[in-house]
């Protein structure tokens, strides 16, 4: 590759948001001719860097040279106009219009005051040469497959201006076939001189088209690699923030003693053959993961370890009926079942803790009592209404038990820290007596004596019994954690660990091997 | 000043100081606003009249105050009224004896079964087919009126069978008869939602539709029946304006009510976005805009002003429910206790 001036340069950028740092001192080079991949974990600042760049956001501090020139778009609009061009990830284009229409949209070559049809879908099909597709451009985008969609989307922003190519996870909805097709695409650009920036998730994918890798962590700069000179380990490593040489031995296997002694002293009280409590065979579900085998048993906990994106929340969707699988079969103790909602998978005796506990898990506004009680009153039903004595009852020994930091039971619930609101998510499955508990995430954006609280917690439950599968980015606490690791990537599983190879390096190498 | 901090911070303190306020005005100035009547026996007045002909929207904001808690709307219950009016008309009919052609309870039954499929249909578009809450009742506030036409035979429909007076102009204890009516629903509802698990469920599923699902809560049942109740309450309202004026107009009876009924609840202190709600708050929030109607009118208020001054004050109360704002008023005379 030619390493002359970068065509895009970003220096020293600092964005902050209300209580985090998204971005301290984050540099960031793109080449003309080059495909670059930002890479990092949940929260590493990848796409507040991007929302810079494309001008969504403003940096707080830094400077960004375009072809050695400061500029300072202040609208996606203003950094289109400089040529730097975003395709992202939900296909924003109009179904019903035709490929043609939806290309030139908004800058419709006219005639006497009226569109030139003519004009227009002959260049839409120049456009679309360009990216070696040949199809009929006045038929209506829906009767296209979704990767040419996004071959329109990306043959929308390429004109004579375009310097910067955007790519925001392109890859997430199209199939093995399809990406191909795109990357042929995305390596022609390339050639022709186009700067490329590309986000995903896939692992496999960034090695199969990007020539630089930029990694975050935490919103700061880790560096700048050659991907031909990273070894996928290293990546790894390198997102999670570690050096390959950090592992020590000693560390990790005392961890794993400790997680083996729990497993011992579960298997102990609970008989060696312990019961399965959840069992999955051949279950998955078409662009959200492929099909998989679990088992877990009383007692157990199972870590699901993977990066961000490789199919964990997927699994527990799936396991908690929140999605519905398309293929396979789920086993609650035993017996074979559908899982068509949340509330059945709550009446088997399962819980679910979201990653996403703003979204998906607090109610904001409701009191810290009402949020521990709400799946126990779901379960009962509406008119089996806990009174209000009952209520603070549940509350206050839950409370007490995993040492909720509250004056009082009744205050609401946004006014906890992070890791007290987690541990009431936790309170509530925990008052509906559940027998299977998925923890999505539940040590995340939560400070350390809470995580380690957490963690005591998930052995505390698996010890009386309960079967448990514990999601983390953090390969430390899932070893830490669990008698016995799966291992997710690029939305499947791709191994289990046990025993001795249950090591962090052990987790990274199964991910960086492939299959 | 504790107390009073735990005062300004119940819900209900806003509207009842917008509904002093507005009564205070009436007492300086306007005539006789207070004086009280009794005639055979019955209490007469402006209050009394408050009372009575609120009673109506009093009745939607009821079953609306449920509908907005879940973060939707219903604008069709103005129709409803109307389909009910005209329901009960016909089967009660236009005899000039007053002898009715179905027993009188029948023919309301019938009207309140009518009403509540009427809700039936929103929540099915809303709840099942998932359409947005205002489209999904926009058909039927258009379509509703069409078919009030139809059942009315395109016609006003005078009844003349004096029992069924007694809803919308008949006294009990010496207070109209209405009140009652409002008041038994009320408690009814309180009870329904308070007394049972449903009032967290429809405050969860508006806070959070999402958590409210993963938690097990089983939203789409909910929001089906909380639009079919709303269709129940706009049949008793219909059930009530058709008593009052002892007729049944399809073309005119209710129109416009499904606004005043939405802002009695917004007055009350539910919010549009969802969430905690507050049927009492919402009766005030009815009355507020009843003695605003009145208030009006008894002062003599130019007809093409009338709606002018209706806004403003409107507009005023809905300001000082506003927390935003009430930090920014209190800044201005430099209290920054209130700042975040």
């Amino acid at each position: 590759m030619p390493d002359i001036a970068p065509i895009v340069e970003m220096k020293r950028i600092n964005k902050v948001f209300p209580g985090v740092r998204a971005l301290s001192d984050v540099n960031f080079r793109l080449f003309k001719g080059e495909v670059h991949a930002i890479m990092g974990q949940n929260g590493a600042g990848k796409s507040t860097l991007v929302k810079v760049l494309t001008g969504v956001y403003k940096q707080d501090s830094g400077e960004m040279l375009l072809e050695g020139r400061p500029i300072r778009p202040d609208s996606p609009l203003a950094a289109q106009k400089l040529g730097i061009n975003t395709v992202y990830q939900e296909v924003n284009l109009c179904l019903n219009l035709s490929v043609a229409e939806n290309i030139f949209i908004g800058r419709e070559p006219m005639k006497l005051g009226s569109i030139d049809w003519k004009t227009m879908n002959r260049k839409a099909a120049e456009v679309l040469l360009r990216l070696n597709i040949k199809i009929d451009v006045t038929r209506t985008l829906s009767s296209y497959s979704i990767a040419i969609q996004q071959m329109v989307a990306i043959a929308r922003v390429l004109d004579s201006s375009a310097k910067v190519l955007i790519l925001d996870e392109p890859t997430s909805s199209l199939d093995e076939g399809e990406v191909e097709q795109l990357f042929k695409v995305i390596r022609k650009l390339r050639d022709e001189g186009l700067a490329i920036l590309f986000i995903t998730h896939f692992l496999d994918q960034t090695y199969q088209i990007s020539d630089r890798i930029t990694v975050l962590k935490n919103g700061t700069f880790v560096g700048e690699y050659m991907t031909e000179k990273l070894p996928k380990l290293e990546l790894i490593a390198k997102m999670l923030g570690k050096e390959l040489s950090e592992f020590n031995y000693s560390a990790t296997g005392e961890a794993k003693r400790d997680a083996k002694r729990d497993a011992e002293r579960a298997a102990a009280a609970h008989g060696s053959s312990a019961e399965t409590m959840l069992r999955a065979e051949g279950l998955g579900r078409h662009g959200s993961i492929a099909p998989f085998d679990l088992d877990l048993h009383k007692g157990d906990v199972l870590g699901l370890a993977g990066l961000l994106g490789s199919g964990r929340t997927e699994m527990a969707r799936l396991l908690f009926g929140i999605d519905s699988a398309d293929r396979g079969d789920i086993l609650v103790k035993g017996k074979k079942t559908t899982l068509g909602s949340p509330h059945s998978a709550m009446m088997k005796g399962l819980g679910f803790c979201s990653e996403d506990r703003k979204n998906e898990g607090i109610f904001a506004e409701l009191s810290i009592r009402e949020n521990i009680i709400l799946a126990l009153q779901a379960k009962r039903g509406a008119f089996r209404y806990l009174t209000k004595g009952k209520q603070l009852e549940i509350a206050d020994k839950l409370i007490k038990d995993l040492a909720i930091k509250t004056p009082n039971s009744d205050n609401e619930i946004r006014q906890l820290s992070g890791g007290n609101q987690q541990k009431v998510m936790l309170a509530r499955w925990l008052a509906t007596d559940p027998s299977i508990l998925i923890l999505d995430e539940p040590t995340r954006g939560i400070d350390v004596g809470a995580k380690l609280e957490i963690m005591e917690q998930i052995l505390n439950l698996s010890r009386e019994g309960l079967g448990v599968i514990f999601i983390s980015s953090e390969f430390e606490e899932v070893i830490r954690c669990s008698t016995r690791v799966a291992v997710l990537k690029d939305k499947a599983k791709v191994a289990e660990l046990q025993g001795e190879d249950m090591t962090e390096r052990g987790i990274m190498q199964t991910i960086a091997g492939g299959k | 000043m504790a107390w009073w901090k735990s005062l300004t911070r119940k819900k209900i303190f806003w509207p009842l100081i917008a509904l002093g306020v507005l009564m205070l005005f009436n007492l300086f100035f306007t005539p006789n606003f207070f004086r009280f009547e009794i005639k055979e026996g019955h209490l007469y007045g402006n209050v009394i009249d408050i009372l009575k002909n609120g009673a109506p929207i009093m009745l939607l904001a009821v079953g609306l105050t449920l509908v907005i808690a879940t973060k939707g709307i219903d604008i069709s219950v103005g129709s409803i009224v109307a389909i009910s009016a005209g329901v009960v008309a016909m089967l009660i009919g236009g005899d000039l004896h007053g002898v009715p052609k179905y027993p009188i309870p029948y023919a309301m039954a019938a009207a309140l079964v009518v009403s509540v499929m009427c809700g039936m249909w929103n929540g099915m578009l809303v709840a099942r087919i998932g359409m947005q809450p205002v489209i999904a009742t926009l058909i039927l506030l258009v379509a509703g009126r069409g078919i009030a036409m139809v059942t009315t035979n395109a016609m006003i429909v005078w009844l003349y069978a004096k029992p069924f007076a007694l809803l919308g102009q008949g006294y009990l204890l010496g207070l109209p008869f209405s009140i009652f009516i409002v008041a038994g629903l009320v408690l009814m509802t309180v009870i329904i939602t308070r007394r049972t698990a449903l009032g967290l469920f429809i405050e969860s599923v508006g806070i959070n539709p999402t958590a409210a699902r993963f938690t097990g809560i089983n939203a789409k049942n909910l929001i089906f029946w909380v639009y079919t109740f709303c269709g129940f309450c706009a049949g008793v309202s219909g059930l009530v304006v058709c008593s009052t004026v002892m007729s049944a107009d399809g073309n005119n009876a209710g129109v416009g009510y499904e606004m005043d009924a939405i802002l009695a609840v917004v007055l009350g202190g539910t919010s549009m976005n969802g969430g905690k709600f507050y049927l009492v708050g919402s009766m005030v929030g009815a009355l507020i805009v009843q003695t605003l109607t009145t208030t009006i009118y008894a002062f003599g208020v130019p007809p093409e002003i009338a709606q002018v001054v209706k806004a403003l004050v409107v507009w005023i109360v809905s300001l000082l429910q506003s927390k935003t704002f009430r930090s920014m008023f209190l800044g201005m005379f430099g209290k920054k206790e209130l700042s975040v």
